[in-house]
Protein backbone atom coordinates (compact mmCIF):
# COMPACT_ATOMS: atom_id res chain seq x y z
CA UNK A 1 0.00 0.00 0.00
CA UNK A 2 1.57 3.36 -0.99
CA UNK A 3 2.39 5.58 2.16
CA UNK A 4 -0.58 7.88 2.37
CA UNK A 5 -0.43 11.75 3.00
CA UNK A 6 0.35 12.32 6.30
CA UNK A 7 -0.98 15.56 7.36
CA UNK A 8 1.92 17.33 8.68
CA UNK A 9 3.01 17.08 5.35
CA UNK A 10 0.74 18.68 3.50
CA UNK A 11 1.95 22.13 2.27
CA UNK A 12 -0.70 24.63 1.55
CA UNK A 13 -0.69 27.98 -0.30
CA UNK A 14 -2.43 30.83 0.10
CA UNK A 15 -4.93 32.19 -2.60
CA UNK A 16 -6.12 35.34 -2.63
CA UNK A 17 -9.72 36.34 -3.66
CA UNK A 18 -9.84 39.73 -2.68
CA UNK A 19 -7.55 42.46 -1.28
CA UNK A 20 -8.50 44.63 2.32
CA UNK A 21 -6.32 46.15 5.31
CA UNK A 22 -6.73 45.62 8.72
CA UNK A 23 -7.58 48.48 11.59
CA UNK A 24 -4.66 48.61 14.07
CA UNK A 25 -7.38 49.71 16.33
CA UNK A 26 -9.25 46.34 16.91
CA UNK A 27 -7.55 43.14 18.32
CA UNK A 28 -3.83 41.65 18.31
CA UNK A 29 -1.61 39.93 16.49
CA UNK A 30 -1.52 36.75 18.55
CA UNK A 31 2.15 37.58 19.95
CA UNK A 32 0.90 41.38 20.89
CA UNK A 33 -1.55 40.29 23.44
CA UNK A 34 -1.58 41.95 26.31
CA UNK A 35 -0.48 39.47 29.07
CA UNK A 36 -3.18 38.56 30.91
CA UNK A 37 -5.00 38.31 27.48
CA UNK A 38 -1.75 36.34 26.27
CA UNK A 39 -2.11 33.60 29.35
CA UNK A 40 -5.92 33.26 28.92
CA UNK A 41 -5.50 32.67 24.74
CA UNK A 42 -2.79 30.17 25.37
CA UNK A 43 -1.66 27.13 24.76
CA UNK A 44 1.42 24.93 26.38
CA UNK A 45 3.40 22.26 24.59
CA UNK A 46 4.02 20.22 27.85
CA UNK A 47 6.44 17.33 27.83
CA UNK A 48 4.33 14.61 29.80
CA UNK A 49 6.32 13.01 32.81
CA UNK A 50 5.90 9.06 33.54
CA UNK A 51 3.77 8.72 35.95
CA UNK A 52 0.81 11.02 36.52
CA UNK A 53 -2.12 10.65 34.09
CA UNK A 54 -2.67 13.67 31.42
CA UNK A 55 -5.69 14.59 34.09
CA UNK A 56 -3.02 15.13 37.09
CA UNK A 57 -0.99 16.51 34.93
CA UNK A 58 -3.23 19.53 33.60
CA UNK A 59 -4.58 19.89 37.01
CA UNK A 60 -0.66 20.96 38.20
CA UNK A 61 -0.36 23.37 35.40
CA UNK A 62 -3.55 24.92 36.57
CA UNK A 63 -2.24 25.38 40.19
CA UNK A 64 1.09 26.65 39.25
CA UNK A 65 -0.42 29.40 37.14
CA UNK A 66 -3.68 30.23 39.43
CA UNK A 67 -5.86 29.70 36.63
CA UNK A 68 -9.05 28.76 36.49
CA UNK A 69 -10.00 26.23 33.11
CA UNK A 70 -7.23 24.49 32.07
CA UNK A 71 -7.44 20.89 29.57
CA UNK A 72 -5.18 18.96 27.63
CA UNK A 73 -5.26 17.93 24.14
CA UNK A 74 -6.94 14.54 24.48
CA UNK A 75 -5.98 11.57 26.43
CA UNK A 76 -2.52 9.97 25.79
CA UNK A 77 -4.54 6.95 24.73
CA UNK A 78 -2.41 3.86 24.97
CA UNK B 1 3.77 7.30 28.91
CA UNK B 2 5.10 10.06 28.56
CA UNK B 3 5.97 13.15 25.89
CA UNK B 4 4.12 15.84 23.65
CA UNK B 5 0.65 16.92 25.79
CA UNK B 6 -0.56 20.58 24.15
CA UNK B 7 -2.19 22.33 27.55
CA UNK B 8 -4.61 24.20 26.90
CA UNK B 9 -5.30 27.62 29.56
CA UNK B 10 -8.74 29.18 29.79
CA UNK B 11 -10.29 30.34 27.02
CA UNK B 12 -8.18 27.98 24.63
CA UNK B 13 -9.77 25.30 25.93
CA UNK B 14 -12.06 25.94 22.81
CA UNK B 15 -9.07 24.45 20.33
CA UNK B 16 -9.36 20.99 22.50
CA UNK B 17 -11.65 19.77 19.50
CA UNK B 18 -9.03 20.58 16.54
CA UNK B 19 -5.98 18.52 18.40
CA UNK B 20 -8.16 15.55 19.25
CA UNK B 21 -8.11 14.72 15.33
CA UNK B 22 -5.12 15.81 14.44
CA UNK B 23 -2.55 13.54 13.83
CA UNK B 24 -0.41 11.67 16.43
CA UNK B 25 3.16 9.92 16.23
CA UNK B 26 4.62 7.49 18.89
CA UNK B 27 7.81 5.88 19.73
CA UNK B 28 6.99 2.47 21.45
CA UNK B 29 8.89 -0.21 22.81
CA UNK B 30 6.62 -3.37 22.66
CA UNK B 31 7.68 -6.39 24.33
CA UNK B 32 7.19 -9.65 22.86
CA UNK B 33 6.14 -12.72 24.21
CA UNK B 34 7.94 -15.30 22.60
CA UNK B 35 11.25 -15.77 20.12
CA UNK B 36 11.28 -14.34 16.64
CA UNK B 37 13.18 -12.92 14.60
CA UNK B 38 14.16 -8.89 13.31
CA UNK B 39 13.01 -9.57 9.42
CA UNK B 40 9.67 -10.95 10.31
CA UNK B 41 8.73 -8.45 13.13
CA UNK B 42 9.77 -5.12 10.42
CA UNK B 43 7.51 -7.25 7.72
CA UNK B 44 4.70 -7.62 10.41
CA UNK B 45 5.09 -3.92 10.88
CA UNK B 46 4.77 -2.92 7.47
CA UNK B 47 1.57 -4.74 7.00
CA UNK B 48 0.04 -2.57 9.31
CA UNK B 49 0.47 0.41 7.58
CA UNK B 50 -2.66 0.65 6.15
CA UNK B 51 -6.34 1.37 7.68
CA UNK B 52 -6.79 -0.51 10.40
CA UNK B 53 -9.60 -1.79 12.75
CA UNK B 54 -9.95 -1.62 16.43
CA UNK B 55 -12.36 -1.92 19.21
CA UNK B 56 -11.84 0.36 22.16
CA UNK B 57 -9.91 -1.38 24.98
CA UNK B 58 -12.53 -1.65 28.23
CA UNK B 59 -11.08 1.38 29.72
CA UNK B 60 -11.88 3.67 27.48
CA UNK B 61 -13.46 7.39 27.06
CA UNK B 62 -15.42 6.28 23.82
CA UNK B 63 -18.50 4.39 22.84
CA UNK B 64 -16.70 0.53 22.03
CA UNK B 65 -17.73 0.51 18.83
CA UNK B 66 -15.26 -1.21 16.40
CA UNK B 67 -13.87 1.99 14.37
CA UNK B 68 -10.70 2.42 11.66
CA UNK B 69 -7.65 4.02 12.04
CA UNK B 70 -5.23 5.24 9.72
CA UNK B 71 -1.71 4.18 9.99
CA UNK B 72 0.65 6.55 8.45
CA UNK B 73 3.63 4.75 8.75
CA UNK B 74 5.46 2.46 11.19
CA UNK B 75 9.22 2.17 11.14
CA UNK B 76 10.75 -1.02 12.90
CA UNK B 77 13.67 1.38 14.73
CA UNK B 78 15.01 -1.29 16.87
CA UNK B 79 15.26 -5.18 18.53
CA UNK B 80 16.78 -6.21 21.17
CA UNK B 81 15.84 -9.79 22.27
CA UNK B 82 12.07 -9.60 22.96
CA UNK B 83 11.91 -5.45 22.99
CA UNK B 84 10.79 -4.04 19.58
CA UNK B 85 11.06 -0.35 19.47
CA UNK B 86 9.17 1.19 16.42
CA UNK B 87 7.99 5.12 15.59
CA UNK B 88 4.27 4.98 14.26
CA UNK B 89 2.24 7.90 12.61
CA UNK B 90 -1.26 7.59 13.01
CA UNK B 91 -4.71 9.17 12.89
CA UNK B 92 -5.99 10.85 16.71
CA UNK B 93 -7.52 8.21 18.66
CA UNK B 94 -5.29 5.42 17.89
CA UNK B 95 -5.02 2.77 20.63
CA UNK B 96 -1.19 2.10 20.57
CA UNK B 97 -1.68 -0.75 23.21
CA UNK B 98 -4.31 -2.37 20.81
CA UNK B 99 -1.96 -2.34 18.09
CA UNK B 100 1.22 -3.85 20.29
CA UNK B 101 -1.72 -6.81 21.09
CA UNK B 102 -2.97 -7.04 17.90
CA UNK B 103 0.83 -6.76 16.30
CA UNK B 104 1.42 -9.79 18.60
CA UNK B 105 -1.37 -11.99 17.09
CA UNK B 106 -0.01 -12.06 13.82
CA UNK B 107 3.32 -12.82 14.95
CA UNK B 108 1.53 -15.60 16.99
CA UNK B 109 3.97 -15.13 19.71
CA UNK B 110 1.76 -12.39 21.29
CA UNK B 111 2.96 -9.03 22.11
CA UNK B 112 2.47 -5.86 24.55
CA UNK B 113 3.21 -2.61 25.02
CA UNK B 114 6.05 -2.06 27.23
CA UNK B 115 6.52 2.33 27.01
CA UNK B 116 5.41 4.78 24.82
CA UNK B 117 6.84 8.04 23.94
CA UNK B 118 4.45 10.73 22.31
CA UNK B 119 6.36 12.42 19.73
CA UNK B 120 3.58 14.86 17.99
CA UNK B 121 0.07 15.86 18.42
CA UNK B 122 -0.96 17.66 15.50
CA UNK B 123 1.38 20.44 15.32
CA UNK B 124 3.22 19.93 18.62
CA UNK B 125 6.78 17.92 18.21
CA UNK B 126 8.94 17.54 20.66
CA UNK B 127 11.94 20.17 19.72
CA UNK B 128 11.94 23.72 20.21
CA UNK B 129 8.96 25.03 22.18
CA UNK B 130 8.39 21.79 24.39
CA UNK B 131 8.66 22.78 28.41
CA UNK B 132 8.43 20.50 31.34
CA UNK B 133 6.51 21.18 34.20
CA UNK B 134 9.80 22.54 36.28
CA UNK B 135 9.95 25.28 33.07
CA UNK B 136 6.06 26.40 33.81
CA UNK B 137 7.28 26.61 37.11
CA UNK B 138 10.57 28.17 36.97
CA UNK B 139 9.53 30.74 34.18
CA UNK B 140 6.00 31.73 35.79
CA UNK B 141 7.99 32.48 38.82
CA UNK B 142 10.69 34.68 36.73
CA UNK B 143 7.29 36.58 34.82
CA UNK B 144 5.65 36.73 38.56
CA UNK B 145 9.08 39.11 39.53
CA UNK B 146 10.17 40.33 36.62
CA UNK B 147 6.91 40.74 34.23
CA UNK B 148 8.73 40.86 30.98
CA UNK B 149 6.29 39.54 28.54
CA UNK B 150 9.13 37.80 26.71
CA UNK B 151 9.22 35.19 29.53
CA UNK B 152 5.59 34.29 28.79
CA UNK B 153 6.38 33.35 25.55
CA UNK B 154 9.21 31.35 26.76
CA UNK B 155 6.93 28.19 27.94
CA UNK B 156 3.35 29.81 26.62
CA UNK B 157 2.40 30.02 22.50
CA UNK B 158 -0.76 31.66 21.43
CA UNK B 159 -3.68 29.28 20.81
CA UNK B 160 -3.27 30.18 16.77
CA UNK B 161 -0.09 27.75 17.13
CA UNK B 162 -2.25 25.16 17.89
CA UNK B 163 -3.85 25.28 14.39
CA UNK B 164 -0.99 25.37 12.51
CA UNK B 165 -2.08 22.20 10.52
CA UNK B 166 -5.81 23.20 10.38
CA UNK B 167 -6.36 25.05 6.52
CA UNK B 168 -7.42 28.89 7.12
CA UNK B 169 -9.74 31.32 5.58
CA UNK B 170 -8.86 34.72 6.07
CA UNK B 171 -11.55 37.53 6.62
CA UNK B 172 -12.14 40.89 5.96
CA UNK B 173 -12.96 42.87 9.97
CA UNK B 174 -16.11 43.85 8.88
CA UNK B 175 -16.98 40.07 9.29
CA UNK B 176 -15.42 39.19 12.51
CA UNK B 177 -18.05 40.17 14.65
CA UNK B 178 -20.66 38.73 12.85
CA UNK B 179 -18.74 35.18 13.52
CA UNK B 180 -17.96 36.05 16.91
CA UNK B 181 -22.46 36.14 17.05
CA UNK B 182 -22.20 32.81 15.54
CA UNK B 183 -22.71 33.62 11.92
CA UNK B 184 -22.12 31.19 9.26
CA UNK B 185 -19.73 32.66 7.18
CA UNK B 186 -20.26 34.29 3.70
CA UNK B 187 -18.57 34.38 0.46
CA UNK B 188 -18.22 38.38 0.38
CA UNK B 189 -15.89 38.28 3.80
CA UNK B 190 -13.35 36.19 2.59
CA UNK B 191 -10.22 37.90 1.53
CA UNK B 192 -7.82 34.75 0.96
CA UNK B 193 -7.66 31.32 1.81
CA UNK B 194 -5.18 27.92 1.52
CA UNK B 195 -5.72 24.97 -0.72
CA UNK B 196 -6.74 21.86 0.32
CA UNK B 197 -10.16 22.65 1.69
CA UNK B 198 -12.92 20.29 0.35
CA UNK B 199 -17.30 20.21 1.36
CA UNK B 200 -16.97 18.70 4.92
CA UNK B 201 -13.00 20.14 6.16
CA UNK B 202 -12.50 21.43 9.65
CA UNK B 203 -11.63 25.03 8.45
CA UNK B 204 -9.65 28.35 10.64
CA UNK B 205 -11.74 31.36 10.42
CA UNK B 206 -8.86 33.93 10.60
CA UNK B 207 -8.11 38.28 11.01
CA UNK B 208 -5.44 39.39 8.91
CA UNK B 209 -3.59 40.03 11.99
CA UNK B 210 -3.93 36.51 12.04
CA UNK B 211 -5.67 35.82 14.72
CA UNK B 212 -8.12 32.95 15.28
CA UNK B 213 -12.11 33.81 14.89
CA UNK B 214 -13.67 30.67 14.96
CA UNK B 215 -13.58 27.12 13.95
CA UNK B 216 -15.78 26.11 11.04
CA UNK B 217 -16.86 23.27 8.91
CA UNK B 218 -16.26 24.40 4.91
CA UNK B 219 -19.33 23.66 2.90
CA UNK B 220 -17.42 23.17 -0.22
CA UNK B 221 -13.67 23.49 -2.08
CA UNK B 222 -10.78 25.99 -2.01
CA UNK B 223 -11.60 26.36 -5.90
CA UNK B 224 -15.43 27.04 -5.38
CA UNK B 225 -15.05 29.16 -2.46
CA UNK B 226 -12.50 31.54 -4.56
CA UNK B 227 -15.34 31.79 -7.68
CA UNK B 228 -18.53 31.90 -5.39
CA UNK B 229 -19.79 35.71 -4.34
CA UNK B 230 -22.85 35.08 -2.21
CA UNK B 231 -23.42 32.43 0.34
CA UNK B 232 -22.59 30.63 3.07
CA UNK B 233 -18.70 28.75 2.66
CA UNK B 234 -18.17 27.51 6.02
CA UNK B 235 -20.97 26.99 8.74
CA UNK B 236 -19.34 27.86 12.17
CA UNK B 237 -18.56 25.47 14.88
CA UNK B 238 -16.71 26.52 17.70
CA UNK B 239 -16.07 30.72 18.31
CA UNK B 240 -12.46 31.51 19.42
CA UNK B 241 -12.53 34.93 19.60
CA UNK B 242 -14.80 37.38 22.16
CA UNK B 243 -17.54 39.58 20.84
CA UNK B 244 -16.85 43.03 20.13
CA UNK B 245 -13.41 42.34 19.61
CA UNK B 246 -13.87 43.95 16.15
CA UNK B 247 -16.38 47.17 15.65
CA UNK B 248 -20.21 45.40 14.91
CA UNK B 249 -20.48 45.58 11.05
CA UNK B 250 -23.72 43.82 10.46
CA UNK B 251 -27.60 45.32 10.73
CA UNK B 252 -29.91 43.42 13.22
CA UNK B 253 -32.44 41.10 11.12
CA UNK B 254 -29.41 40.90 8.58
CA UNK B 255 -27.78 37.63 10.71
Amino acid sequence: MPRSVVPWEITRKLLVKAEDKTNPRYGHKPEERPAEEYIRYGVINLDKPAGPTSHEVAAWVKRILNLQQVGHGGTLVA
Amino acid sequence: MTGVLPVTLEESRRIVQALLFSGKEYVCLMKLHGETTEERVSEVLKEFEDIIYQRPPLRASVKRQLRTRRIYYIDFLEMDGRNVLFKVGCEGGTYIRKLCYDIGEVLGCGAHMQELRRTRAGPFVEDGDIVTLHDVAYWFMEWQQQKDEKILRKFIQPMERALALVPKIYIRDSAVDAICHGANLTAPGILSLETGINAGSMVAVFTLKDEAVALARAVTSTEEILNVVHGIVAKTERVLMPRGTYPKCWKSGET
